[in-house]
């Protein structure tokens, strides 16, 4: 294959001595679909915080595109390309559903030039286009403050996609979720597949089978085994950190 | 009903153009011209805290430097104040024979017009984008720029030589125009020109508040690190809303200046600051008229009450504040807006539960 599009190399993060990533290398390429999956506590939403630039390694190097992104703000980074749902569904509680959306889509993110220009109509399309499919459209004017858990868990993927960002990274997309719309949720993601780099991280074992997609278990911070799901399941290392070692 | 919602700020201003002025005497009138400088200070602590979530106790800085602004060239311009060597009186007092240097700009009106506003807006532009820059935050920020506060009321005050101290400046007893600032006539103009200019604020605030620049405060205000994950920095946009208030603040301390007759370093007492907070949070804050609305009420309940009862006015300010946290926590204008007298009961658990999404069933979903 050719050059990763984002690649950690050694990485290690930690905080005031305790090791949230140890020694962490991992490629992603273009158009690869990912789930990683692993106990609490194995570095996974420290992973992302790595990558996203709201963390900075203690050790390492991670590059995106062939260039570093240590140092380099979060709005950078998302600019670049990499944008990233959070555990909990973080929307902008006071603005309406559309506003919401409207304003991750916005291919404008100076300050001066977000004071007079509207949104081009394109994005509007696709802003409209994003809200059907998730089946907000309903809500486009109560705020974001107002709607259910599993909504919210909605307009934070709907904002990201919106966002239109190459590498799409999420942070447990079907917490709170029916069983209903965790299928939905999948079908949603399975949807982006192609021209996007998706990275999910989950628990919900049902939702990643759903997915399809190659699993990396975290272990203690370093990558435990990768492969297609049954494989993994089936690797007793894995069994033994999600279960803990077997009796005598 | 529409037609008659359009109207309502253009009666407003024709009552407070043309009536006012002729139901009141002299002395009510300034009290009133007071309120409505104070009101532009307001509606700038509500762009700043209200929409951006920034709760600046340091927005008397700007309020006293653009009060400081006019009275200097007031009293440069009154031949009547120069000592011996035509400069104002109070030098002598100290021993200065000579203009301290930053005084010279303004011995000229436009200079002065314009410094009014752009050397506080400079100031907060520059405090703003330092403490913003480093992601300082919530209390914190409110901390340094209360502390800010404090180092320019110490500076004043302690500068004899530079401000009079102290004693500010007075500028009732200045010219302008060939007639006394402090004038039954003059002050009429005063007044005219507040209400004129607390428009265009509201209108300077309507235009950052408004559109997709106001959703990207009100962003901020939500969750500011959540924004940057969506490609925004926003320091650049805090930095320009709280430059843009304290650009109004220092229009505001200007007017409040030459209608009360005098600027001095307690513009800039801690007390002052913070009341200038509880006028945004009982009229409402997140709103524009709101800000108007409690500026203005607060002010005039204070001239009563300190009228009937001098030592009094502390403890119903404290009690008023205490009872809008507690019963209307949007403010007088979203109490109104949002419910009315039903958000009473429901603070007392006895209110009849509102319908999960009344806007769905209001209006009809937009396509556009």
């Amino acid at each position: 294959m050719s050059e990763p599009l984002l690649e950690l190399n050694d990485v290690s993060v930690s905080f005031d001595g305790f090791y949230a990533l140890t020694d962490l290398s991992l490629k992603l390429y273009k158009g690869e679909l990912k789930s990683i999956i692993g106990p609490n506590g194995a570095g996974k939403t420290t992973f992302l915080d790595v990558i996203t630039g709201k963390v900075r390694p203690t050790k390492g190097t991670v590059s995106f595109k062939g260039k570093s992104l240590l140092g380099v703000s979060e709005q950078k980074i998302s600019r670049g390309g990499i944008g990233r749902k959070f555990q909990t569904p973080r929307v902008f509680e006071n603005l309406t559903v559309l506003r919401n959306l409207e304003l991750s889509a916005s291919p404008v993110k100076n300050a001066i030039s977000l004071l007079g220009s509207g949104l081009p109509q394109s994005s509007k399309d696709e802003v409209h286009r994003i809200m059907n499919y998730v089946g907000l459209t309903p809500f486009a004017t109560v705020k974001a403050g107002s709607l259910s858990h599993g909504q919210k868990q909605w307009l934070a993927i709907a904002s990201l996609v919106a966002q239109a960002p190459e590498v799409l990274l999420l942070d447990e997309p079907v917490a709170g979720l029916t069983d209903e719309e965790t299928l939905r949720t999948a079908e949603l993601i399975k949807s982006l597949a192609g021209d996007h780099t998706v990275v999910v991280i989950e628990h919900d074992m049902e939702f990643i089978r759903d997915l399809g997609f190659d699993v990396t278990v975290l272990h203690q911070g370093q990558v435990l085994t990768e492969g297609p799901l049954e494989k993994v399941k089936s690797d007793p290392r894995v069994i033994e950190v999600y279960l803990g070692p077997p009796e005598q | 009903m529409k037609l008659f919602q359009r109207l309502v700020p253009w009666i407003l201003l024709a009552i407070a153009l043309f009536i006012l002025p002729a139901a009141l005497d002299d002395f009510r009138l300034n009290l009133f011209g007071r309120y409505f400088a104070l009101s532009i200070t307001a509606l700038a602590i509500d762009l700043i805290w209200g929409y951006t979530g920034l709760l600046s106790l340091g927005q008397g800085i700007f309020f006293a430097l653009g009060g400081y602004a006019v009275a200097m060239n007031l009293m440069l311009n009154t031949k009547s104040l120069a000592g011996g060597n035509g400069i104002p009186k109070f030098f002598e007092n100290y021993g200065v024979a000579q203009l301290p240097f930053f005084w010279q700009p303004f011995w000229s009106p436009v200079f002065t017009l314009i410094a009014i506003w752009v050397i506080p807006a400079v100031v907060a532009g520059v405090v703003g984008w330092l403490i913003f820059r480093n992601r300082i935050k919530g209390v914190y920020f409110s901390i340094i720029t209360q502390a800010a506060l404090m180092v320019f009321f110490h500076f004043f005050n302690g500068q004899q030589k530079l401000f009079d101290g102290t004693n500010g400046l007075k500028t009732s007893t200045t010219e302008l125009f060939g007639q006394l600032v402090g004038s039954p006539d003059m002050q009429v103009w005063f007044y005219r020109l507040t209400v004129l200019l607390l428009p265009l604020a509201f209108l300077v605030c309507r235009y950052f508040t408004s559109g997709r620049f106001g959703d990207a405060l009100i962003a901020i205000r939500d969750d500011e690190s959540r924004l940057r994950f969506a490609g925004f920095n926003p320091v650049p946009f805090k930095t320009i809303v709280f430059l843009v208030a304290g650009a109004l603040c220092g229009i505001s301390g200007a007017l409040y200046t030459v209608q009360t007759g005098i600027v001095s370093p307690q513009y800039m007492s801690i007390s002052f600051s913070i009341e200038m907070v509880i006028w945004v949070a009982v009229g409402g804050r997140g709103t524009l008229v709101g800000p108007i609305i409690g500026a203005t009420l607060v002010n005039y309940l204070r001239s009563l009450v300190s009228e009937a009862l001098p030592e009094a006015w502390l403890f119903v300010q404290g009690a008023l504040f205490i009872f809008v946290v507690v019963l209307m926590p949007d403010g007088i204008y979203g109490w109104i807006t949002k419910g009315g007298f039903r958000t009473f009961l429901a603070a007392f658990g006895i209110a009849k539960k509102s319908n999960t999404y009344p806007q769905l069933d209001k209006e009809a979903i937009p396509v556009d």
